[in-house]
């Protein structure tokens, strides 16, 4: 008995010890970028879109979860595996295009910190130079584990969501039919709302970051089961989270008139009639998740470009010894949140091009990560079974897919 | 450097010239054969038609950039993999290398060979191991600008390199390590600090090979230095347990209580059972008390002396544990039972005569605390009497081990 629940408390403490990386990851996703694309969703089209969170779900984690398995197996970032494998040149490729679409989505996320906190009456000329400081702070003035906790608070602000979804008082019979039953109309609108809703899920950087985090924090191949249940865990509560999104504005928009809205404080906006504290929910969650998304971009992108390339890298290390890591991690942040506040600055042609920008990156990372996962040498006993890698595969394909039919429309209509 | 040097991506993709001058291939790797020679390029891999033949050094005449390379013999054989080659392109370009003067991990991104004439011919041997943007770029313009230009553009650049002597690459096969002639015993003469730093960036089986290979003195140096306790006990759980052991064996029975509280119970045990039995039972007691204790938190390394005790009698005391020196500022004065009465700051014995007695130099606040007393009070102690060493007692009293600042320190660090 002794010998169980020395096991057992063993067990529990394996999961606090891997807690973390799975579930920001995860949560992350749903940045400014996804909190508009679900809005929009929910507005245009009501309860329509929710079944396509099943399978986006599921999607998102096989991905996690070859990331964070390859994490925990090689100890390896996975800029480092692809330097390794696949050679200088291919990652710089890689890592060149990282940079330019991460900077991209930093701009994204200010934006979201702009548009969110001007809900409250505070100028963007305030709170972006506010926020670019705080996030340069959390970074340099924090160790990994304090960083660690301040995200995991950031992803339990998610919650404000699932609130506000009460608040609007939406059809739920309607949304729990909808989530379960899939339906294709053919209306290019529609078509590409969908597409939006799958591409904004799994973005390149997320699984840079995911590995190098699984790394940080030091899981081993021996505590992975623990791992997996932390990302399953963390993608299932992303969408729950992406529901509710969806559902509130199925609840306050499209239940009244259906519209096409601009961003997301826009959605916000429209709550206020059900309410202060449904508005407030809606915003604030707008704000943690811009503000965390801004926090972990930067960093994510000096790390795996650094790690790619062989540069010195890391928070604990200081400014003269990694010159080039602290170099790429100002740039993000002072151009990412600087063009922000340059006036008729064509921000929305930049966040489309970032959309551009993923998807051309997407296929190569899926690909090298699913050739990767199935190297012997690297993953050992690890490696994918056949079915996972038919699973793997046919995911690659139908998020390639989807990627690239996302980025044909995007081009012709730019 | 030498008068007349060649990078790596030079040499790759090079032309290879029989005795006539004619083409009959082009580089494609090279090798050095580490217990032939350390540092010489000892073949080169030459790709032509279907196969891969091997140049042996012996049949180079000169090696020209811009040229190419011209044999002074053309028997060659057929490549295969032998396995007491470390091949450049292979197995180092790319790869995570320890730069050991540098203490640090580095990638390889090229390779600056020196080219030395030797009876007659040319010989290319590894000089440096290149890191940084200069070599950068020379990767990604290798064969797409000429190799002269190349050479131009990067002359602002600084170079980033170090010498191949300092360079210790990693491999976790153990078998292809002595073939290799890989050691790391330059690393057991490292700072245990930056050991552990350097561990630290690796993977885990490159963390492996490292602590299976060096001294159990060295690695049990390098592994209290490691500060993620979680990563202490996952290092020591990949090892074989009588590896484990030795390792464990080294180290203060407090550091080694403390990871092996961290594993799981069958693991800790199998390490425990290969211990020597005094070792062992220092340890074994110190796992009974619960991690956030002083009971948990104290070493029991320490000298303590009797209550009539005498500063000559303190020195031969201190004569016997030389072993304890480095980090000893404190002794202790016990009755018959082994109770403790009072401690002696060190630095006091060198004011004092031979003869006078100890209980006369003892500290007139005496501070001490019970084994379970919580961590952070003992942190609190610390503080408010500006400690170097704090006493832990047991229940009847007696003297059960010490605190060390440097513990304090460690447990503060971890917030």
């Amino acid at each position: 008995m002794r010998k169980f629940l020395s096991r057992f408390r063993y067990q529990i403490a394996t999961f606090i010890a891997v807690l973390g990386p799975g579930f920001i990851t995860a949560n992350v996703d749903n940045d400014a970028g996804g909190i508009y694309t679900y809005s929009a969703a929910g507005a245009k089209y009501g309860y329509l879109p929710l079944w396509t969170l099943i399978p986006i779900t599921v999607v998102l984690i096989v991905v996690q979860e070859m990331c964070s398995r390859m994490g925990a197996v090689t100890g390896k970032g996975l800029s480092d595996l692809i330097r390794e494998e696949f050679g200088l040149r291919m990652t710089f490729l890689l890592m060149t295009l990282l940079v330019f679409a991460n900077l991209t989505n930093v701009m994204a996320e200010f934006a979201g910190v702009a548009s969110s906190l001007e809900l409250f009456h505070v100028s963007k000329y305030i709170s972006v130079p506010l926020a670019g400081l705080a996030v340069w702070f959390l970074a340099v003035k924090g160790n990994y584990q304090s960083v660690e906790k301040i995200f995991l608070v950031a992803c339990l602000i998610y919650v404000t969501y699932i609130f506000s979804g009460f608040l609007v008082k939406p059809d739920w019979k309607e949304a729990a039919i909808n989530s379960v039953q899939p339906k294709l109309a053919l209306d290019p609108g529609y078509i590409y709302m969908l597409i939006g809703m799958v591409g904004t899920t799994i973005a390149p950087w997320m699984n840079f970051y995911l590995q190098s985090a699984v790394v940080e924090k030091g899981v081993t191949a021996k505590e992975y089961a623990a791992s997996r249940i932390e990302v399953v865990v963390g993608c299932i509560m992303t969408n729950v989270v992406a529901f509710f999104i969806i559902v509130s504005c199925a609840g306050a928009i499209y239940a009244i008139a259906p519209k096409e809205i601009q961003n997301a404080s826009e959605a916000a906006q429209a709550l206020k009639p059900f309410g202060q504290y449904a508005f407030l929910l809606f915003s604030g969650g707008l704000l943690n998740a811009s503000l965390f998304a801004a926090c972990i971009l930067p960093l994510s992108t000096a790390y795996s470009v650094c790690e790619g390339l062989g540069f010195e890298a890391g928070i604990n290390k200081r400014m003269r010894e990694a010159p080039i890591f602290y170099f790429l991690y100002l740039l993000l942040i002072v151009v990412g949140g600087g063009v922000v506040l340059i006036p008729h600055f064509p921000l929305v042609r930049m966040i489309l091009l970032s959309q551009v920008l993923n998807g051309v990156l997407l296929p190569f990372v899926l690909i090298f990560m699913v050739l990767l996962i199935n190297k012997t040498e690297l993953m050992g006993e690890w490696v994918n079974s056949r079915l996972f890698n038919l699973i793997s595969w046919v995911t690659v394909a139908v998020m390639i897919g989807l990627t690239l039919a996302l980025l044909g429309i995007t081009l012709r209509g730019m | 450097m030498a008068d007349r040097f060649l990078y790596f991506t030079e040499l790759l993709a090079m032309p290879v010239l029989d005795l006539k001058g004619r083409r009959i291939g082009k580089v494609k790797d090279a090798a050095i054969v580490p217990l032939v020679h350390a540092s010489r390029i000892d073949r080169l891999l030459m790709g032509g038609g279907d196969a891969w033949l091997t140049v042996r050094f012996d049949q180079v005449r000169s090696i020209v950039l811009g040229k190419g390379i011209s044999l002074s013999e053309e028997q060659l054989v057929p490549y295969h993999d032998d396995e007491y080659m470390l091949r450049i392109g292979r197995d180092l370009l790319d790869q995570q290398i320890i730069d050991v003067t540098g203490r640090k991990v580095v990638r390889v991104t090229d390779v600056t060979m020196s080219i030395q004439e030797e009876d007659g011919r040319d010989v290319l041997s590894m000089l440096e191991v290149d890191i940084g943007v200069r070599s950068i770029l020379r990767r990604l313009f290798q064969g797409a600008v000429p190799a002269k230009l190349i050479r131009k553009v990067q002359e602002p650049i600084p170079p980033n390199s170090i010498r191949w002597e300092f360079a210790n690459v990693l491999e976790p096969d153990p078998l292809r390590r002595l073939r290799l002639n890989i050691s790391y015993q330059k690393l057991e003469d490292m700072h245990p600090a930056d050991l552990a730093d350097i561990v630290e960036e690796l993977s885990p089986i490159e963390r492996e090979a490292i602590f299976e290979t060096i001294d159990s003195e060295a690695a049990a140096d390098a592994l209290s230095e490691v500060e993620d306790p979680k990563m202490q006990a996952s290092i020591l759980e990949a090892l074989e347990p009588e590896k484990a052991a030795d390792i464990v064996e080294e180290m203060s029975p407090d550091e080694a209580a403390d990871i092996l509280s961290e594993m799981e119970e069958e693991t800790s045990e199998e390490i425990l059972d290969e211990m020597d039995s005094a070792p062992k039972t220092e340890v074994r007691e110190l796992l009974e008390f619960e991690e956030d204790t002083a009971g948990g938190m104290m070493n029991t390394e320490f000298v303590s002396l009797h209550e009539h005790a005498s500063v000559s009698d303190a020195l031969s005391a201190l004569r016997g544990n030389e072993d304890l020196l480095d980090g000893l500022n404190t002794l202790f004065l016990v009755d018959e039972e082994e109770r403790l009465l009072a401690s002696i700051p060190l630095a006091r014995l060198f004011i004092a005569s031979g003869t006078a007695k100890l209980k006369e130099l003892a500290s007139e606040t005496h501070i001490e605390v019970p084994v379970d007393e919580k961590q952070n009070r003992v942190t609190e102690l610390f503080d408010k009497y500006n400690l170097l060493t704090l006493p832990v007692v047991d229940e009847d009293g007696k003297l059960a081990g010490v605190i060390t600042a440097d513990d304090i320190i460690s447990i503060l660090r971890q917030r």
